[in-house]
């Protein structure tokens, strides 16, 4: 029972490894510098990576840069609550919310075009999972982050909150629609 | 040194101190009391996820899942952790414990909080869900409780450091302290940091919530509570693996291949393992992709490598024992005849497979910085972690217990036939149980959810058939999962409350003999090796290691596949 | 062991390494600066650092 005893010698730093350790050992370093060396080099050649771009902002200057876009590139409105649904053009600064309990506004974009997505919480955090396409962050209330995104597959997306918010937080839902390019 | 406080176990030589003894049973008692609570939320919080059945209405599934999440990852957990310090400083040093009556102490804040917290979460005010993240808001008393049972676990830990250095002061042992105390060692210190960190950031959000404080940033809230959230869990794989060696030296008798490699294994996660806190943030505002990067790989996966090798050093070392018996045929032959109807080695078998192929592989790939975009948040990630907290840790606690009842509490195990049963009840359960969240999750499946069918929202949305079938698995899955907790808490508390006493005779008298060293090893001609294949010592782990560094490499490239398939981002 | 041969291995120095993980207090001292200073400090540095909206 030696593992719950001090050990045989009072020095054994000195030991010799046994080979099966060794070997492990090589082999096990070998696999852990190609995971660690795997994230940058997705940075570089990836096309799948966040920018650390984000801002530090307030619900209210959110809120007013939000509702200038939904004023400006409204194109019709769904649902008995007339959400609106907005396309903004490619390549432009796109603003979507949080809050509690619904993503606004629903969006057009036009696939192959790459927009900046700008997304803050209007109050506690929320989780945007958009699916099925299965792309998953984290929105902070007074933080904006902004992700360069390029729609590359059409058709409906929808925005789920996979953050616990409250007591209707399985009704947060938004939409995403990509549309064809060349329209 | 007080008289007439020290008996001897008959059976396995240990040597308890009076006051340690009763500290530990009553750490051990809170913690199966909690363990029943979690498991009664667990039932209904699984059977409420399963579509099939969909049981609770949403404000009760919030509110018994806080109560879950809370009970089992915090309070069970580090209740039993605080009674296994005790065992590993007083009763493995043979020495005795530093100050019992402030460790008594200890052990009312911690009772306390506990009591505090579910009144909280009972009322229905503070169902925030383990994490609270601010600014949603809970009742007060919520982290109040929990800074209470902190206080509480940060005196046990104090007293486990304390009596390490009575019994070097009191020459109880030469050398080194045994490897199972340096790994409750490693746990304790990686507790000293979570509690730290946790009350970092519980008081200013306690004082919050009664109105003393007006703002906290809820990113920098992140990442300080995840210094607690996730170190936590931390606490448990260091304490897991230490039960790990303890049971195979218990069992087998078995050393550790080399004392170095092991220790310098749980040297890397005193030092880096706490690090992987930067799990949960990989998809949040504002963090730079270096500290992401760096932090997550808990630098260059030096962690992970440690992981590898305890899942090496362990069954390698009951290999190695198991040949020396004379269990020399082929590859397999020790591991064949182990004692499989044995709860406390089935247990502690099936904990290190699990944690290792289903844990282990799971948390490192969600914890690569890009793929954790396809999986943040989804039910993968309690999938991952079912995995390694009760897989890895509950199970190993679970096998420990089989051995403490008759060594600790002088009673017979209780119902037998059941104990022997419960492992592969509790240990199959729970791998298809967290293999099915698992898959759901990578169909996008969202945790702490209460309906996956969007029920009464303005805009729908559909999961995939498969998905459903997922989340149905799991939910059967986690029905066997809990008649194999039941059983445990059944043969646990019969045992200890119920049971027949053991027949041997173990009286209070005056310490014993100081501690023996270990036997040296005993090589034979030829090395290690001899009794082995190629040379290794140990051929049969080998070959299972690299079955599983196989299963971790295909696994690790089909996940950067599916995330190459998914809308660009940058 | 005979007393003989422990004796003469404990007059032996003992490796710096070995001596380390013989330490509780530097040990502790390792796993608590560590990951406040590479995780926790480095964190909120960057968290603060991030700009207004403009």
């Amino acid at each position: 029972m030696s593992a719950i005893q001090p050990p045989a010698e009072l020095v054994w730093w000195k030991q010799p490894l046994d080979k099966v350790e060794g070997t492990w050992i090589g082999i096990a370093l070998v696999w852990s510098l190609i995971m660690f060396f795997m994230m940058p080099f997705w940075h570089v050649y990836g096309k799948q990576n966040l920018s650390s771009e984000a801002y530090r902002t307030t619900p209210q200057a959110y809120m007013a840069k939000t509702q200038a876009m939904v004023d400006q590139y409204t194109i019709r409105t769904e649902t008995s609550a007339q959400l609106p649904v907005v396309r903004p053009p490619p390549g432009s600064d796109v603003y979507l919310l949080g809050r509690l309990w619904q993503w606004w506004p629903l969006l057009e974009l036009e696939k192959g075009q790459t927009y900046r997505l700008h997304i803050s919480s209007m109050d506690w955090n929320h989780g945007f999972s958009l699916q099925p396409v299965n792309i998953n962050t984290q929105i902070i209330p007074g933080y904006e982050m902004v992700l360069t995104v390029t729609p590359d597959t059409s058709g409906e997306q929808t925005i789920i909150c996979n953050e616990f918010c409250g007591i209707g937080h399985h009704t947060m839902l938004g939409k995403i629609y990509v549309t064809e390019g060349g329209r | 040194m007080s008289n007439e406080l020290f008996r001897t176990c008959p059976e396995s030589g240990l040597q308890f101190h009076r006051p340690a003894e009763r500290l530990m049973k009553a750490h051990a008692v809170v913690a199966v009391v909690i363990l029943l609570i979690g498991g009664i939320a667990a039932l209904l919080v699984t059977l409420t996820r399963w579509p099939a059945v969909h049981l609770l209405p949403a404000d009760r599934f919030y509110q018994l899942l806080t109560t879950h999440g809370v009970n089992m990852l915090i309070f069970w957990m580090i209740s039993f952790e605080i009674a296994i310090l005790y065992f590993c400083s007083s009763t493995l040093l043979k020495v005795r414990l530093a100050t019992p009556k402030l460790a008594w102490v200890g052990f009312t804040l911690m009772l306390a909080g506990i009591i505090i917290n579910n009144l909280a979460v009972a009322s229905g005010t503070a169902s925030v869900m383990m994490t609270s993240y601010v600014p949603m808001p809970a009742n007060p008393n919520f982290y109040l409780g929990l800074i209470l049972f902190a206080v509480g676990a940060l005196i046990g830990c104090f007293i486990f450091l304390a009596t390490l250095v009575i019994a070097k002061d009191e020459k109880t042992y030469e050398g080194s302290i045994p490897l199972v105390t340096f790994g409750a060692l490693t746990a304790c210190i990686i507790a000293v940091f979570t509690i730290a960190s946790g009350a970092i950031i519980l008081v200013p959000t306690w004082l919050w919530s009664l109105g003393y404080i007006n703002h906290i940033d809820a990113a920098m809230y992140r990442v300080v509570w995840w210094a607690l959230g996730h170190s936590s869990q931390q606490i448990n794989v260091a304490a897991h693996v230490s039960v790990w060696y303890a049971i195979a030296a218990i069992v087998f008798g078995a050393r550790p291949l080399s004392e170095k490699v092991s220790r310098t294994a749980f040297f890397l996660y005193i030092a880096f393992l706490q690090l992987a806190s930067a799990h949960h943030l990989l998809v949040d505002p504002g963090l730079s992709a270096e500290w992401k990067i760096f932090n997550t790989s808990y630098a260059m996966y030096l962690a992970v490598l440690a992981s590898m090798v305890h899942g090496l050093t362990v069954p390698g070392s009951i290999e190695v024992a198991q040949r020396a018996k004379g269990y020399t045929n082929g590859l397999f032959q020790w591991l064949r005849k182990a004692p499989w109807g044995n709860p406390i080695f089935s247990g502690m078998f099936i904990s290190l497979v699990g944690f290792g192929f289903l844990g282990g592989i799971s948390g490192v790939v969600m914890g690569t910085e890009q793929i954790n975009i396809i999986i943040h948040n989804t039910i993968y990630v309690p999938g991952h972690f079912h995995a390694t907290v009760v897989i890895g840790s509950t199970l190993a606690f679970m096998s420990l217990t089989y051995f403490l009842i008759p060594t600790l509490f002088r009673k017979q195990v209780a119902f037998p036939a059941i104990a022997r049963l419960q492992p592969y009840f509790f240990g199959i359960g729970m791998s298809v149980f967290a293999l099915a969240m698992m898959g759901a999750g990578t169909l996008g499946v969202e945790r702490r959810h209460w309906d996956m069918a969007f029920t009464g929202a303005p805009l729908g949305f559909e999961y995939p058939a498969s998905a459903y079938t997922m989340m149905g698995i799991m939910g059967l899955a986690g029905m066997v999962a809990i008649i194999g907790g039941a059983m445990y808490i059944l043969v646990t508390v019969v045992s200890v409350f119920f049971g027949k006493s053991v027949e041997s005779e173990s009286s209070y008298g005056t310490a014993t003999t100081r501690l023996m060293r270990a036997e040296p090893i005993f090589i034979p001609e030829g090395g290690h090796s001899a009794a082995g294949k190629w040379g290794f010592a140990a051929p049969g782990t080998f070959v299972l290691a690299m079955f599983f560094l196989v299963t971790f490499v295909l696994y690790y490239a089909v996940n950067w596949k599916y995330l190459a398939s998914v809308w660009p981002l940058s | 062991m005979s007393e003989e041969s422990a004796s003469v291995q404990s007059s032996e120095r003992v490796p710096f390494m070995q001596r380390i993980l013989d330490n509780p207090f530097i040990l502790l001292f390792i796993g608590v600066v560590f990951p406040a200073v590479f995780y926790i400090i480095w964190g909120i540095v960057e968290i603060v650092n991030i700009p207004l909206a403009p």
